[in-house]
């Protein structure tokens, strides 16, 4: 019975980062960041990737507030958020989300207020698909865990 | 000039000299990783430690230059007990860039010898050629992988090995990159060949890379990076 839940829970997490790869959400830095993970830092991906749903929550939020600012657009402030942005998407693996903000940047150097908004809209989303899909991975991990004692390798 | 970099390689030999083999600190390399970022500087810290050195990691160059002692414009010998053998700094940070932080250390006489490896997220030939300029032992492109860092625990041990730094430390990455998209040239070359990127600002010449995506393999792929692969010395 233990066997086959297993069994199972790997294979969903095998699909699922299946999926993810193949829809160029995630990239060969993610599979980096796992190879980090053993015995003496068990929890190392889910470590990282919770630190970088905080900072990009709160870019996020900046740069909503700068859009909203009608008076003056901060467009320099914005790529420097994008800037953070941008590397700390690249550094695990989020390459969707990366290159939604290569475009959003693009638009703020050409000071375009409107595809900047598009732009935004289009990264909260992305980053909230991202968010979604690795609570569900890391969901079956820990189901894998409590099944099997088994953490690592992932 | 004392040799602060080689000191690890001093203790080693004195070690042995008296018989005394302890491996416990004189094997181990201590890394000065300096990074804005939260998230960077998390993996940084675990790809040194999995790589066996030792990691202080600080969000900025001030604080970098806190801890070896260098701040104010005050040198000091007096380091907090652990010498650092290797510092790797990012590029683009508020306050002090990686590049300014780079020319501090090699202006030090007590810290010049350290070796400084630059990150960005640029690929940006000119940027790469004014850092191996300034001193910098090796340019890495993020993502930083675990093949990056061992690139360069191997570099450096073999320097120690050496016993000398190089004078043109710049020399072994820039023949190696040559060979990779140009024919052997002199230095002067490879920056005038690359006007566009110097007459732009950083965060626009990523315009053109952009579209492909500067982090992901292409023709402009990281001259460091590509001689990695590339060569097997």
């Amino acid at each position: 019975m233990l066997g086959l839940a297993a069994d199972r829970l790997r294979a969903d997490m095998n699909r699922l980062l299946a999926f993810l790869f193949h829809q160029g959400i995630l990239d060969e830095q993610f599979l980096q960041l796992q190879q980090l993970q053993d015995e003496s830092s068990p929890n190392f991906v889910s470590e990282v990737v919770n630190i970088y749903f905080h900072e990009s929550e709160k870019l996020l939020r900046n740069l909503r507030s700068l859009l909203m600012d009608r008076e003056f657009l901060d467009y320099r402030k914005m790529g420097n958020h994008l800037n953070q942005f941008m590397g700390s998407s690249s550094s695990i693996g989020a390459k969707r989300v990366r290159n939604v903000c290569v475009a959003f940047r693009a638009a703020s150097e050409h000071n375009n207020r409107a595809g900047c908004l598009t732009a935004l809209e289009l990264l909260e989303h992305e980053y909230c698909f991202l968010k979604n899909k690795l609570h569900e991975l890391f969901q079956i991990q820990q189901q894998r865990v409590l099944a099997t004692g088994v953490r690592y390798p992932m | 000039m004392a040799r602060n970099g080689a000191v690890t390689w001093r203790r080693r030999t004195e070690k042995i000299e008296s018989f005394d083999l302890s491996p416990s600190d004189t094997e181990e390399v201590h890394v000065l990783a300096v990074d804005d970022s939260h998230v960077d500087r998390k993996v940084i810290e675990r790809l040194l430690r999995i790589s066996s050195c030792k990691v202080t990691a600080v969000d900025s160059g001030r604080r970098a230059l806190q801890f070896l002692g260098l701040d104010e414009e005050k040198e000091s010998n007096g380091l907090d007990g652990l010498k650092v053998d290797l510092i790797i700094t990012d590029y683009c940070m508020p306050g002090m860039t990686g590049y300014e932080l780079l020319k501090k250390i090699k202006e030090s006489s007590a810290f010049r010898e350290i070796p400084v490896v630059i990150m960005s997220s640029e690929n940006v030939l000119a940027r790469i050629d004014r850092c191996l300029e300034e001193g910098a032992e090796d340019f890495i492109v993020k993502p930083v992988k675990l093949s990056d860092v061992k690139r360069i625990k191997d570099y450096m041990t073999r320097d120690f090995r050496v016993g000398e730094r190089e004078r043109g430390r710049g020399i072994n990455k820039r023949k190696l990159r040559d060979s990779c998209d140009l024919s052997l040239s002199p230095p002067s070359i490879l920056s005038s060949s690359s006007p566009s990127s110097q007459s732009q600002s950083p965060s626009l010449s990523p315009s053109i890379l952009s579209a492909t995506a500067p982090c992901s393999p292409s023709s402009l792929d990281s001259p460091t990076r590509r001689l990695k692969m590339t060569s097997s010395e």
